[in-house]
């Protein structure tokens, strides 16, 4: 495999180049400003760290951030997989314009979203409304945040199953099928399979951005401490009283453990495409 | 291989360093023809980094000061405007923009400039009344007909009140806001620290909806519906009662409040790399002005001229206003005691308490 990849003729020129342009842009454009993060960290003693990182309200906001992404993430892997399913097996009209809306909410200011959503959302927006009398806050909520957060994640997963599935073999069902499988048990043992690695992409993914979302989120969160407060305003509210240190401290945390997070979810998704093959 | 590779990464490296190298030519060559131009008396450029309430005053000022040194001087003044929450700006003046003046919304941001060595000490002497050309005071707006019968502060912790106001700690306008319920409980309880925090300890408690910005609070009440008071700037209460109609709003005056100084800077460091310090001053003391007066009423800061305030006593009724000197001592200490990590604010909401 390696011999034929040496052989062949690469598209773009020389190794040596290209790999100098690789390294020197990733450095300019994330390694230089997360050492930067660290660089700022170092005017803290390491127990003055330790007490910001692990103050009772920042560990409330991680709680409420990490809880919220991931339930949103979850949520955005049954949906996403059932609109990229209907978007790439169906024909109907408007397709192509639904297609081109899913990618929306990169394109959105995540401020703007998140005012729209907390407009619709409140005690008096249309759909707020509706649950107010059942007693069901949206808005301001810790439901208000993880639908935020649904909404900027939802492309994640939509874009990455969608080409997955696009690809998928039309015969291996159709030989399932002949072999006397039923509907349900080919999905489950011929497509899933097949699926998982995409599916834990977009989850990894769509997880990630709502961990760090600031924009869309402060809204519709009510930001009230030790309940709908995340990290980053967290991060945000230090800065504003010029604490630059314990900013660093708080964001160096968050980091940390969404790396760990994303690590755990990559391994998964290799181990997982390992068994499907 | 490795050969090539070095080679790639030495072409990588000096390629950018020369994009970097003539785009900082050419900003430097800017800011020269900027300098000669002041020189030969010329154009001249100012940039007043503010906070967010003042965009629409200083877009009127701007250009009352323009004619105004233009007939002086003769010479040409453009001025920029730039907002944004006023804890943000300081910090963007911090690292690194060139702002000639500040106009924002505390003294502790414009100390925070004067503790990277932007600003010289003693800033807060160099103009009237503590450098604070127009104040304000913080309010109470209710909706119309005032349905809870809110009179006072003490209504506010009332069982079935409930409170709008934002995070002081990330909002630089809601630390007066904070500032003014404790003023009103240390003067109601005979100077009893702890009663005042008892008081403003309550009043958080009414707060459903901590939002990060004034404009963010002003939405949540207004748009949304929530809660039944908003507590608010003077000249924001009147802003939103004027442009939303008086039929929807009432401002409630309490027996007491607190004297909001947004204070002014001329930032020293700037003005004599840019050579801007006579016109950057004398933009700051026009705000002293009868027009600037004028147009600082118009935009319903109070006036500190008396002949103009005269002119708008109507629009600004009188009330009991303590100042932060006299109550709190300089922004640093109040800072340090009620708005830093595990301060007062935090405490409020540490559970168990």
């Amino acid at each position: 495999m390696s011999q034929v990849q040496v052989t062949r003729k690469r598209v773009l020129p020389g190794f040596g180049l290209t790999m100098g342009y690789s390294v020197l842009y990733l450095s300019l454009v994330v390694l230089v400003p997360l050492s930067a993060l660290l660089l700022n960290s170092t005017g803290l003693t390491w127990e003055k760290f330790w007490d910001v990182a692990t103050d009772v309200r920042v560990l409330a906001s991680y709680k409420v951030s990490f809880l919220c992404a991931a339930a949103a993430a979850l949520i955005d892997l049954f949906l996403g997989l059932l609109i990229a399913w209907v978007l790439v097996r169906y024909e109907f009209p408007g397709k192509r314009i639904f297609d081109a809306v899913i990618d929306l909410p990169f394109a959105l200011p995540t401020a703007v979203a998140g005012v729209a959503l907390t407009a619709l959302y409140a005690q008096n927006g249309w759909i707020g409304s509706l649950f107010e009398p059942l007693g069901w806050k949206m808005a301001y909520s810790q439901t208000g945040i993880t639908l935020a957060l649904m909404f900027i994640g939802i492309p994640f997963v939509v874009r990455t199953v969608q080409p997955v599935l696009e690809e998928l073999d039309k015969d291996e069902e159709e030989v399932a099928a002949t072999l006397g499988a039923s509907r349900w048990r080919t999905f489950r043992s011929v497509i899933v399979p097949e699926l998982v690695p995409p599916l834990l992409t977009g989850f990894a993914l769509a997880f990630a951005r709502g961990i760090g979302e600031y924009g869309s989120v402060v809204f519709i969160s009510g930001n009230m401490p030790m309940k709908t407060e995340i990290a980053p305003l967290l991060i945000m509210s230090k800065l504003e009283q010029n604490d630059y240190a314990g900013a660093t401290a708080v964001a160096l945390m968050l980091l940390v453990i969404s790396f760990v997070l994303l690590l755990v979810i990559n391994s998964i998704q290799r181990w997982s495409r390992r068994r499907a093959i | 291989m490795k050969g090539k590779w070095k080679s790639g990464l030495i072409l990588g490296l000096s390629l950018v360093l020369t994009l970097t190298l003539s785009a900082c030519g050419a900003s430097k060559g800017e800011t020269q023809a900027n300098g000669s131009s002041v020189a030969g008396s010329k154009d001249v450029e100012l940039l007043n980094v503010s906070y967010d309430p003042t965009r629409e005053l200083y877009e009127t000022y701007n250009k009352a000061f323009a004619a105004h040194w233009e007939k002086e001087k003769g010479q040409k003044v453009t001025i920029k405007q730039s907002h944004g929450g006023s804890g943000k700006q300081s910090r963007s003046v911090q690292d690194g923009l060139d702002a000639d003046v500040v106009t924002l919304a505390l003294g502790y941001d414009i100390d925070a400039l004067q503790d990277k060595g932007l600003i010289k000490e003693g800033w807060q002497d160099k103009y009237e009344h503590n450098s604070s050309p127009y104040t304000s005071t913080i309010v109470l707006l209710v909706r119309k007909g005032n349905p809870k019968g809110i009179k006072d502060w003490d209504d506010l912790i009332r069982g079935d009140v409930q409170v709008i106001t934002p995070n002081p700690k990330t909002s630089g306008g809601a630390r007066w806001n904070y500032l003014a319920a404790w003023a009103y409980a240390l003067k109601k309880n005979n100077n009893d620290e702890a009663k005042a925090q008892q008081f403003v300890q309550e009043l958080y408690k009414h707060v459903p909806v901590l939002d990060s910005g004034a404009r963010g609070a002003t939405t949540t009440f207004v748009e949304r519906g929530i809660g039944d008071v908003l507590i608010a700037w003077e000249n924001e209460a009147l802003l939103s009662v004027k442009e939303l109609g008086t039929d929807k709003f009432d401002i409630v005056y309490p027996s007491i409040s607190i004297l909001a100084e947004p204070p002014v800077a001329v930032v020293d460091k700037v003005v004599d790399k840019k050579g801007t310090r006579e016109v950057a001053d004398a933009y700051l003391k026009y705000l002293y002005s009868e027009e600037g007066q004028t147009i600082a009423a118009e935009n319903y800061y109070r006036p500190t001229l008396d002949s103009v305030k005269a002119k708008f006593k109507d629009q600004f009724p009188k009330l009991e206003l303590v100042t932060l000197k006299d109550v709190f001592g300089t922004w640093k200490e109040t800072q340090q005691k009620h708005f830093s990590d595990k301060g007062i604010f935090d405490q409020i909401y540490v559970p168990g308490s």
